[in-house]
């Protein structure tokens, strides 16, 4: 891409508004997790019964847990851990998704309809569903619900990329790149990939919260990451039975999802809008 | 006229409303955090049998009572012989099992011979190892002869473990109990609830209650939830000592904190390196803060314990004493086993909040000596597999809920592999021995063997928090032995 494509879409992307406050919102979460890796105000294990179930304070600003736990630590990691285990299983998602379905569009005929119908068979169970099936088969674990959130993925890009890579295959510059003796491979790598590029990096937004997510109902069902690393799905379902006690331990992690969720997808739409390629034919 | 039907009929609900807070309500619903794996509890040793079907459905010879003593009941009453060995019972007559047929002298025979059989499945067969005999003088008279003293036979035979059961339905017992309890057994929804029903045939003063709902929620938001709804009418034990507050504060609700026959322990492998060296066992139960546990996962609901004895016992002796929580002192038994550098070991949590919260708190406790506890959660079926049953594990916290159970370290296998002749020299004297003077020196030289050999780390006695419908009356406050007897239930 030249800068001046760049450039393009950059000020494109500052005019779009779901772009600009999707991705502050990421951003400062990605921020929050970076600063997590060199510095938390608390030691997230560092237990402190005494003072327990504290609100908010200047020591604590956003309290601390059912054991003396200070909050925001726990809440910085969990944003750590979410991005962490995201970012792999999406990448897993698309690093097998991608070929499979660039192969499926270039190779058509049975190899095509094997993918396909793999694929049909992958998304005829639930994600979510699917995500705690292989979890409950390999142990519950951060590692493993990195594969499990991984897997569901596989077949969305697949999918995606066959679909958006079809029609490219008709069209002249890849024809005239056949008839030049470009092999298939070549093809793929050159003139494919690049032109399906922004259609796949607004699904990976799109899949990255949906990530987020399924981590966190994965960890909510005790399945994802396990103690003493915190997650907010984790702290979530510990602070179920402290509604009355401490409803702000449900709040802040309950929260931090939402945002999070909420500026991916923005994200995802402002990206759709600026890099889309029917969008920027129709202009 | 619309609105007149809705005046009517309003009127009509608060009628309804008033005629069923008059008559007195006969039915209970009890909630259970866990299901029983099945019905029968000669056959099991999981609580949940016992606090489902123990003096409501089934019972034994003698039964024990809610402050813990010892009363009669299919037994009507008993003589022991001088030298102690020999039993004998004169049986209850008129009884009938909740199929209609008689019970007698041949049921007893065959409960207590399918208990001592080489293939019995009891997992109490410990109980009944003592007896040599069971003879059947007439049908209502049964006599046991023990090959040696057994000081709390009587006491034994109170378990759920040792329940009579008919030869023509023991085998079916699992799926549809019959005994000759005050309430029958109506259905089991599985994964849901166990629905009991009074015994109007029964031998003894029958049940206030007509129907009785054990319903099982094993979530402890949805128990408390379910609660303050008023969808249960009571939780003997609630698993979440932390909204005992909120219960407290509302007037609808009666909170009764009681205490258990569970000793609450961080057992540890005792065969297994590192933890065959004492030091490191001495080192560990140093580290080990039993205020903050109790504090930090319990609410502070929970007696400290220093050995595997109930505090509420007689012959209890305070040892809380012994390893003080000293982490410097600790890290210096460590550096003197030569694991000065740290060391890791697997810390295996079953699923109630005492384990998986206890545990988050002693890991990081352990931390601070150089001890990195890794934590590994596991549903009760892979606990009782992996660590009860394949001792495949180094720490692991749980709460042995049998009363007197301290016998279970002079077992020849048992999960923390304990193997002490001096300990187990003592517990054959306590069997031998039947005067309660004599019996609580043994009972207190025990408690300090096993505390000065630092087999685990002695955490709390489980308290037991009762949440109840004000209006209900008669829930026991204490668990002497594992059960939920509903017999003298009622509404005010």
């Amino acid at each position: 891409m030249t800068s001046e494509a760049l450039s393009e879409i950059w000020s494109k992307g500052l005019a779009s508004r779901s772009f600009t406050i999707g991705g502050a919102i990421t951003l400062a979460l990605v921020g929050v997790a970076l600063v997590s890796l060199a510095w938390t105000p608390y030691a997230v294990t560092e237990i402190n019964v005494p003072m327990k179930l504290r609100p908010p304070s200047a020591a604590h600003w956003l309290g601390t847990d059912q054991f003396g736990r200070d909050v925001l630590s726990m809440m910085m990691l969990g944003a750590r851990n979410s991005i962490a285990v995201s970012l792999v299983a999406v990448g897993i998602g698309a690093g097998l998704g991608v070929p499979l379905g660039a192969l499926a569009a270039a190779r058509r005929g049975w190899v095509e309809e094997a993918v396909m119908r793999f694929n049909d068979f992958a998304f005829a169970f639930p994600a979510l569903l699917s995500a705690v099936m292989i979890t409950a088969l390999l142990g519950p674990g951060a590692v493993n619900s990195i594969i499990a959130i991984g897997i569901f993925n596989v077949p969305v890009f697949a999918r995606v990329t066959r679909g958006a890579s079809l029609s490219l295959w008709q069209r002249e510059f890849v024809l005239a790149a056949q008839v030049a003796g470009k092999g298939a491979t070549r093809i793929t790598l050159e003139h494919i990939l690049p032109n399906i590029a922004s259609v796949l990096i607004v699904q990976m937004t799109i899949q990255f919260a949906l990530a987020i997510l399924a981590e966190a109902g994965l960890s909510y069902l005790g399945l994802g990451t396990q103690p003493p690393n915190p997650s907010w799905g984790k702290m979530l379902n510990e602070a179920q039975t402290f509604m009355y006690l401490a409803p702000q331990l449900a709040i802040f992690p309950g929260a931090a999802i939402a945002v999070t969720v909420l500026g991916l997808n923005l994200l995802g739409d402002g990206l759709r809008d600026v890099l889309d390629p029917r969008l920027r034919r129709v202009r | 006229m619309k609105r007149h039907f809705a005046t009517l009929s309003l009127a009509a609900g608060l009628a309804l409303a008033a005629g069923q807070a008059l008559a007195a309500k006969d039915s209970l619903v009890l909630g259970m955090v866990l299901e029983p794996p099945h019905l029968d509890p000669t056959a099991g040793a999981a609580a949940a049998i016992d606090e489902v079907v123990y003096a409501n459905v089934f019972e034994g010879l003698t039964r024990i009572d809610r402050n813990g003593a010892v009363k009669p009941a299919l037994a009507e009453s008993w003589t022991v012989s001088d030298d102690g060995l020999t039993y004998i019972f004169k049986l209850r007559s008129g009884v009938n099992f909740h199929d209609g047929s008689a019970f007698d002298s041949a049921d007893v025979k065959y409960s207590l011979d399918r208990a001592t059989a080489e293939d019995s499945t009891n997992a109490q067969k410990g109980l009944f190892e003592p007896i040599a005999k069971v003879e059947t003088p007439d049908p209502h008279t049964v006599r046991i002869t023990l090959a040696r003293p057994t000081g709390n036979f009587l006491f034994n035979l109170g378990w759920g473990d040792a329940v009579i059961v008919a030869p023509e339905n023991a085998a079916d017992n699992k799926s549809k109990p019959v005994g000759t309890g005050p309430f029958v057994f109506k259905r089991w929804v599985k994964g849901d609830r166990v629905e009991l029903e009074r015994n109007g045939a029964y031998w003894g003063s029958p049940a206030k209650l007509a129907n009785a709902t054990i319903k099982i929620i094993p979530d402890p938001a949805a128990a408390a939830a379910a609660v303050m709804a008023g969808d249960v009418d009571a939780f003997a034990n609630f698993p979440a000592p932390e909204t005992m507050a909120q219960f407290e504060a509302d007037p609808r609700f009666e909170v009764v904190i009681g205490s258990t026959e569970g000793e609450t322990i961080l057992a540890m492998n005792n065969t297994r390196k590192p933890l065959d060296d004492i030091r490191v066992r001495r080192a560990i139960a140093h580290a080990v803060d039993r205020k903050a546990v109790i504090d930090g996962a319990m609410f502070g609901y929970g007696t400290p314990i220093g050995s595997h004895f109930a505090p509420h016992h007689p012959a209890y002796v305070d040892l809380t004493g012994r390893y003080p929580y000293d982490p410097a002192r600790a890290k210096a038994l460590l550096a003197e086993a030569g694991h000065g550098a740290g060391l890791k070991l697997t810390l295996k949590l079953p699923p109630p909040s005492y384990a998986r919260r206890g545990g988050e708190i002693i890991a990081a406790q352990l931390a601070q000596v150089g001890i990195e506890a890794e934590i590994i959660p596991v549903e009760w079926a892979q606990w009782l597999e992996q660590v009860f049953r394949g001792t495949d594990y180094d720490l692991t916290i749980v709460s042995h809920t049998e009363p007197m159970d301290i016998g279970i370290y002079a077992r020849d296998t048992y999960y923390f592999n304990y193997k002490s002749a001096a300990f187990r020299d003592v517990i054959a004297k306590l069997n031998a021995a039947v005067e309660d003077k004599a019996r609580y020196a043994l009972m207190a030289d025990a408690q300090k063997t096993i505390a000065e050999d630092s087999v685990n780390v002695f955490l709390f006695q489980l308290a037991k928090h009762g949440v109840w419908d004000a209006k209900v009356e008669g829930l026991w406050e204490n668990s002497p032995v594992q059960a939920n007897d509903l017999t003298e239930v009622y509404w005010k």
